[in-house]
């Protein structure tokens, strides 16, 4: 840090008003998400309104993450070798992440499919068939043929 | 002998740690110590992230998912509703006991032994007040509203509907007929479970009030073990005494269908209590660490030795982490 002792306490209480004002707008949005606030917003349009303060949460979010590794744990002020060393790895999870929620809405989709198959067909029981043509008992050699 | 001799001299002055790393200069410009600490907490991270991708997976996976406004409603303040004040209390607490932690890193760059004793001091307050908010949470979460690692009593109705009462009519409460619309959560709640046939606490009738909140307060509902499970028109109590309220459609092309309430997603208690009790864990430590390392340093310890308040800036990194990852457990569990 090349700031003065006073001027390094002023920026950690600066970090902390951030901080803190960030996370108050963060819960603001969320509830405006799920309706709590502005229900008429949430009713109009559920799923845009969801998805876009979702965005903006996640995006404000790793503004705090950050700020707390930039400033808090001078990662700022470190070599960036150090940096880097650290940082770079976990761009791997950014694969993860993708990787993992599209292996999770596949496994949502596959038990949607078995669900579905597992209903059964209502009022199959009634078949209209062609009345004094077949015996009783081959309405199914009759219905294997079509 | 002779070369052995050097080669024993030139050990000893390998390990004599009169120098940066020994080897005369320090790696991307800082100590041993603290580059393992930044190598430590990014496996830490993976590990964190591991976790919550799974809550994401199997939240994708599920066709439903408890909406977190209304499952973390509650606070030891009374009981009315208030969707994610206590939570974001919690934050302010690692968020102020992070400020605090820089403090006293800042401190020990001048070498200020009582400024670095008292705001490690203030940041082991901080993670405690933290601790004891989550142990109020957990204990709300187990012990009124019955989520356990295997049952979600938690889950949100995918249509709209209207609760029965008990002769079948619509259920009403305060004069205002119990209705719901898709997206609307429930909490399935929980009658005492009576071993004795004769405990005179069961002769009351099964009737159940005030549903459909997320916990606090109700008045509870006695059952013998030998009934359940116990079917009736406007609720049935299972095995274990949760009360699955029934409810009629009013919209779709099931309209006037009757269902009964379902338990949520199975994961999601298990999710959360790993989850929150592994970050709380981390919190514990760090606590006692704080402690050790403030015991330390009030004893003089640091001043003594070459690398100063190095240990200090040490604990300031892994608890600034412990903030971090909040944010994110915050971020998927409390606020998407």
């Amino acid at each position: 840090m090349h700031l003065s002792y006073e001027e390094s306490i002023k920026h950690v209480y600066k970090g902390l008003v951030i901080l803190a004002v960030v996370t108050l707008i963060e819960v603001f949005l969320s509830l405006i998400g799920k309706g709590d606030f502005f229900p008429a917003l949430s009713n109009a349009a559920p799923k845009v309104t969801l998805i876009i303060t979702g965005l903006l949460i996640i995006v404000l979010s790793l503004y705090k993450a950050y700020y707390i590794i930039g400033d808090f744990m001078h990662m700022k002020y470190e070599v960036r070798g150090l940096a880097l060393t650290v940082l770079l790895p976990t761009l791997l999870l950014v694969w993860a992440i993708i990787a993992f929620l599209q292996e999770g809405g596949s496994w949502g989709a596959r038990r949607e499919w078995v669900r579905q198959k597992n209903i059964v067909p209502a009022e199959q029981t009634a078949k209209p068939g062609p009345q004094g043509m077949i015996m009783p008992g081959e309405e199914d050699v009759y219905f294997r043929m079509f | 002998m002779a070369s052995q001799t050097d080669h024993l001299e030139l050990e000893h002055e390998v390990h004599d740690g009169t120098e940066d790393w020994s080897g005369g200069k320090a790696p991307f410009n800082t100590s041993y110590g603290k580059l393992m600490m930044w190598y430590f907490l990014l496996s830490d991270s993976f590990t964190f992230a591991g976790l919550l991708i799974a809550y994401g997976a199997l939240r994708f996976s599920s066709p439903t998912w408890p909406s977190p406004d209304f499952v973390f409603s509650t606070h030891p303040f009374g009981d009315s509703h208030l969707p994610l004040i206590f939570v974001t209390i919690m934050s302010f607490l690692l968020i102020i006991s992070s400020v605090t932690m820089v403090r006293g890193v800042q401190e020990g760059k001048r070498e200020n032994k009582n400024g670095v004793v008292f705001w490690l001091l203030m940041t082991v307050l901080g993670g405690a007040a933290f601790l004891g908010c989550q142990a109020w949470e957990w204990t709300n979460l187990i012990a009124t509203e019955h989520m356990s690692l295997t049952t979600n009593p938690f889950s949100v109705h995918n249509d709209a509907g209207v609760y029965l009462a008990e002769d079948g009519s619509d259920a009403k409460k305060d004069g205002k007929i119990e209705s719901f619309v898709s997206g609307d959560g429930y909490l399935i709640h929980r009658a005492v479970v009576l071993t004795d046939d004769n405990d005179p606490r069961g002769k009351a009738d099964h009737h159940a009030d005030d549903h459909g909140d997320g916990g606090g307060h109700h008045h509870e509902v006695f059952v013998y073990k030998s009934q359940l499970p116990l079917d009736q028109t406007h609720q049935l109590i299972d095995e274990r005494g949760y009360i699955h309220r029934k409810f009629k459609l009013t919209e779709g092309l099931d309209a006037g269908k009757v269902k009964t309430e379902e338990f949520g997603p199975k994961a999601f208690g298990a999710l959360f209590f790993f989850i929150t009790g592994f970050h709380g864990f981390h919190v514990f430590s760090g606590v006692a660490f704080l402690l050790i390392i403030a015991v330390n340093a009030a004893s003089g310890l640091y001043t003594a030795r070459r690398n100063g308040y190095e240990m200090v800036e040490k604990i300031g990194l892994y608890w600034h982490f412990v903030d971090l990852v909040w944010v994110f457990v915050f971020l998927v569990f409390y606020l998407l």
